[in-house]
């Protein structure tokens, strides 16, 4: 048997063309600054030639209207605010994010099984509406509006963070108010899900701008494995690097 | 109409772990064997943007279309059962290999005391220690004479591991060691010891060495990537159907995989299957396979489902306790504690499925349970298996879901906690089985199972236990906050626990009360076998793949046996002999 610490590299033509694939030839091992070194080189080159600023393509609706888009991004932010620890939800690009994600088969619930007949369920069998995601969404931000407005005379994205989070805390205790359709509480678990999941998902998500979530976190993303840092006793920082890495 | 296509040896319904040993043990023997597989076909090459936690953790890249098919649910059987509309609590495997491309890899052996647990039980703490509700019985065979197929399956796989003190007797040592024991296991079994338990390496499917298997098929060494439960392994080093048996039958050239085929009948003439009627997902085209063995290898659920289906066997009926394809079904109680540590931060991204050490002392009936309010247990183990960010959010309970406070403690904590787990064991209760849904279809037109379960006061009882076990070993590994968990009033169909389904289809000795013979042979019906932990009496205190691996090479070889007797290849009596 073989010293289990001794790193040892599979050969097979699979894991080669992964390396080659990803640009980067450090042997699969992971050891703290190694790949830290390699990556930031480009994002360094950057900064330093002042160039412009690089335009997100991406960063334009599929399915959101321009004002549906600011009041996500207002909710959105309450939900993951920014502070002195990094970003919010707005910084992280967040509301791209669960714009790109409702126009495409997650808004459209195309994995769920949405046959009929839909009755009111016991809490522990989970949820039944047949109503698609994309739907109960737009629905809740109009809701979030009707509400703010019947409250405090004026749309969403006008409140106090303060009033913002009166209303959300509506949504989210699902008693007060109601939603054509969808209930308040549907809604927001919607919303403060997808908000995790932009603030943390690859970057080719839309979400989680610059690895900028994931930093916050001391998360290092996509590496190729960490056989000798595992045996580390203390903790290992690492530059993350996300699956663009991986197109070479 | 279906068209029929030539006669084969053997059909597989399904080509996961199961199916694959099955299909590779055939093969050898120079059988011609056709396995199909609903899901699409995949090997490694299909992993390289696998370390990609919203595709594969969140939105399940590699688990079951519940758009095509799901279950329905309710608690109790006077409730109204509604379709699992999306999957939450667990995560069955769709495409070839199953869910074992996507598994975890803790790879158990049973206990001696589970194969006879209610006679063991009985004898050592009288007839009425459950009460009657409670339908325990043996599997019909021992744990002496399952113990070569234990190490067969262990072999094929390559398993990691070391002698576990109160683990079930091994007569050979793992076939590679034990992965690394990082600094968070270390701590887990330095804490173990002082409290005077028996920790060990977790035995493990991610390998600590590359491996060549009996087959000749090559394992590679895990590279400790942390994207590995819900994912597949790029480096080929988990062990898969899709890297040993699935190759290792392909190279007899007497294997023909159909991925994409979803099997929606076993066709039977006069107590004999005689094919299988199946689906082209892509095209919609129906054929027939006949086959002189149909052996049904897709997972708990289907399994269940298609004996229904084709009516064969007789179901379970909850009121009189008789019948037996659905009864029994049970799943695992996953007790624990999660401990906060305010001035430490842990290499906890890190990881790999099977990384993880454990305790028995709290298992099966290694203690004593007289003055106990429930039977069996359950391992505790803590494992490194990679936290990533968007599933692992641990704050303390008085935390706020969001907003400011969430945020600042989600970020503080991702680092700072660490988890002790238990597979608690699952005993049957006449109310919790699987039936067919007289309302809700698939997308083929047919019925979808029905589960109806909750848990019981054995369950509430052994959850209380040990996720008291759990606090008090990360209280003594130094946590400055530690919080238990606490079962649901109900069991819930929502969040993930585990997918470690079992029973419907159950081995005995008796089939008045089992649906199958210990070579996983049905006693209606001799040239159907029906392998899986479908095959269970009741789920142990482990993970249940060791098992299933064991069951499916000694159904391989009832199935090499039948093809030259062509009978029952077990008589059936309380006194089990073999014939
Ligand atoms: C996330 C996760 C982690 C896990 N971790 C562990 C672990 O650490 N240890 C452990 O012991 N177990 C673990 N398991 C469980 C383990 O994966 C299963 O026990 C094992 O894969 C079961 O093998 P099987 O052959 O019975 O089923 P599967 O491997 O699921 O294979 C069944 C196959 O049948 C196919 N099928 C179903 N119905 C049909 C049909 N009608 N027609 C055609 N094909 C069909 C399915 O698509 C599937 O591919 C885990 C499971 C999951 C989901
Ligand atoms: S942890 Fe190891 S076995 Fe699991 S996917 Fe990563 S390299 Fe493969």
């Amino acid at each position: 048997m073989v010293d289990s610490n001794k790193p040892q590299g599979p050969e097979d033509h699979s894991r080669r063309k992964f390396i080659r694939n990803s640009g980067i030839a450090v042997g699969g091992i992971v050891v703290g600054g190694a790949l830290g070194s390699l990556i930031p080189t480009k994002q360094k080159d950057k900064d330093q030639s002042n160039a412009e600023k690089p335009i997100n393509y991406n960063d334009a609706l599929m399915f959101f209207t321009m004002e549906q888009f600011q009041t996500t991004e207002a909710a959105t932010e309450r939900i993951f605010p920014e502070d002195e620890l990094g970003p919010g939800a707005k910084g992280l690009g967040v509301a791209y994010y669960i714009d790109h994600q409702l126009a495409g088969p997650w808004g459209m619930n195309a994995k769920d099984y949405m046959e009929g007949p839909a009755y009111n369920a016991e809490a522990t069998q989970g949820t039944q509406t047949l109503m698609r995601r994309a739907d109960v969404f737009a629905i809740g931000l109009k809701g979030l509006d009707d509400y703010s407005n019947k409250k405090y005379e004026n749309k969403f994205t006008e409140l106090t963070a303060e009033e913002q989070d009166d209303v959300l805390q509506v949504f989210d205790v699902a008693k007060e108010f109601k939603l054509s359709g969808a209930t308040t509480k549907q809604f927001f678990e919607l919303l403060r899900s997808m908000t995790i999941e932009g603030a943390y998902s690859d970057p080719l998500y839309g979400g989680n701008k610059n690895m900028a979530g994931w930093k916050m976190r001391d998360f290092p993303g996509s590496q190729m494995g960490y056989t000798e840092a595992i045996m580390n006793k203390e903790f290992v920082k690492i530059e993350p690097q996300s699956l663009r890495e991986h197109m070479g | 109409m279906a068209k029929k296509l030539d006669k084969v040896d053997a059909v597989t319904v399904g080509v996961g772990w199961t199916g694959g040993i099955i299909a590779a043990e055939l093969a050898k023997e120079g059988l011609n064997v056709v396995g199909l597989e609903r899901g699409g076909d995949r090997s490694t090459e299909d992993f390289q943007m696998i370390h990609d936690e919203y595709r594969y953790a969140v939105r399940y890249g590699l688990m079951q279309d519940t758009s095509k098919e799901t279950i329905t649910f309710r608690n109790k059987p006077d409730e109204r059962a509604l379709p699992m509309r999306r999957l939450g609590s667990f995560l069955p495997g769709e495409g070839v290999g199953g869910a074992g491309d996507h598994w975890n890899g803790h790879t158990w052996r049973f206990l001696p005391y589970d194969l006879e647990i209610k006679s063991q039980t009985d004898k050592k703490y009288g007839k009425d220690k459950l009460g009657e509700d409670y339908t325990i019985q043996d599997w019909g065979i021992t744990y002496d004479e399952l113990e070569p197929y234990f190490y067969k399956f262990e072999q094929t796989a390559g398993i990691s591991g070391e002698e576990n003190p109160m683990g079930a007797p091994r007569k050979h040592d793992y076939p590679t060691g034990p992965m690394k024991s990082s600094p968070i296991l270390y701590r887990f079994k330095k804490a173990t010891k002082n409290m005077k338990l028996h920790p060990f390496q977790l035995p493990s499917a991610n390998l600590s060495e590359q491996y060549e298997n009996p087959d000749g098929e090559t394992i590679n060494a895990c590279q400790y990537c942390g994207f590995c439960e819900r994912f597949g392994c790029e480096y080929g080093a988990k062990s898969s159907p899709n890297i040993t048996v699935i190759p290792t039958a392909k190279k007899t050239g007497n294997f023909e995989l159909r991925a994409d085929s979803n099997v929606v009948e076993v066709l039977h003439e006069g107590g004999r299957a005689t094919g299988v009627r199946y689906v082209d997902v892509k095209t919609g085209e129906e054929f027939v396979q006949p086959a002189d063995v149909v052996i049904l290898t897709s997972y708990v659920l289907n399994n269940t489902r298609l004996l229904l289906q084709s009516k064969l066997g007789k179901p379970y009926d909850p009121k009189t306790k008789e019948g037996v394809i659905g009864k029994n079904y049970c799943y695992q109680i996953t007790a624990g504690a999660t401990g906060f540590f305010e001035d430490e931060k842990f290499n906890s991204f890190m990881g790999a499925g099977s990384l993880g050490a454990t305790v028995d002392d709290y298992n099966g009936d290694n203690f004593d349970h007289k003055d106990l309010d429930f039977i069996h247990g359950g391992s505790l183990s803590i494992t490194q298996t990679g936290q990533r960010p968007i599933e692992n959010n641990p704050v303390p309970k008085d935390t706020p879901k969001w907003g400011k406070d969430f945020k600042e403690k989600s970020l503080h904590y991702f680092n700072r906690s660490l988890s002790v787990g238990a597979q608690g064991a699952s005993m049957p209760h006449r109310n919790n089985y699987l039936s067919l849904d007289e309302n809700y279809k698939d997308a083929y037109g047919n019925p979808l199972l029905k589960l109806t379960y909750d848990f019981t006061d054995q369950d509430r009882n052994l959850h209380k236990y040990l996720s008291e076990q759990a606090a008090d070993i990360l209280k003594e590994m130094g946590a400055d906050k530690v919080e238990a968990k606490e079962i649901s009033e109900h069991y819930d169909i929502v969040p993930y626990q585990s997918t470690h389904n079992t029973g419907g289809v159950i081995m005995g000795d008796d089939p008045e009360t089992s649906a199958v013979n210990n070579y996983s042979q049905m006693w209606d019906v001799d040239n159907l076998f029906v392998i899986g932990a479908s095959a269970f009496a009741h789920n142990g205190g482990y993970n249940p793949t060791g098992t299933v691996g064991a069951l499916a090479y000694r159904a391989a070889e009832g199935i090499i046996k039948f093809m030259d007797e062509d009978k029952q290849l077990v008589k059936a009596n309380k006194d089990r002999q073999l014939v």
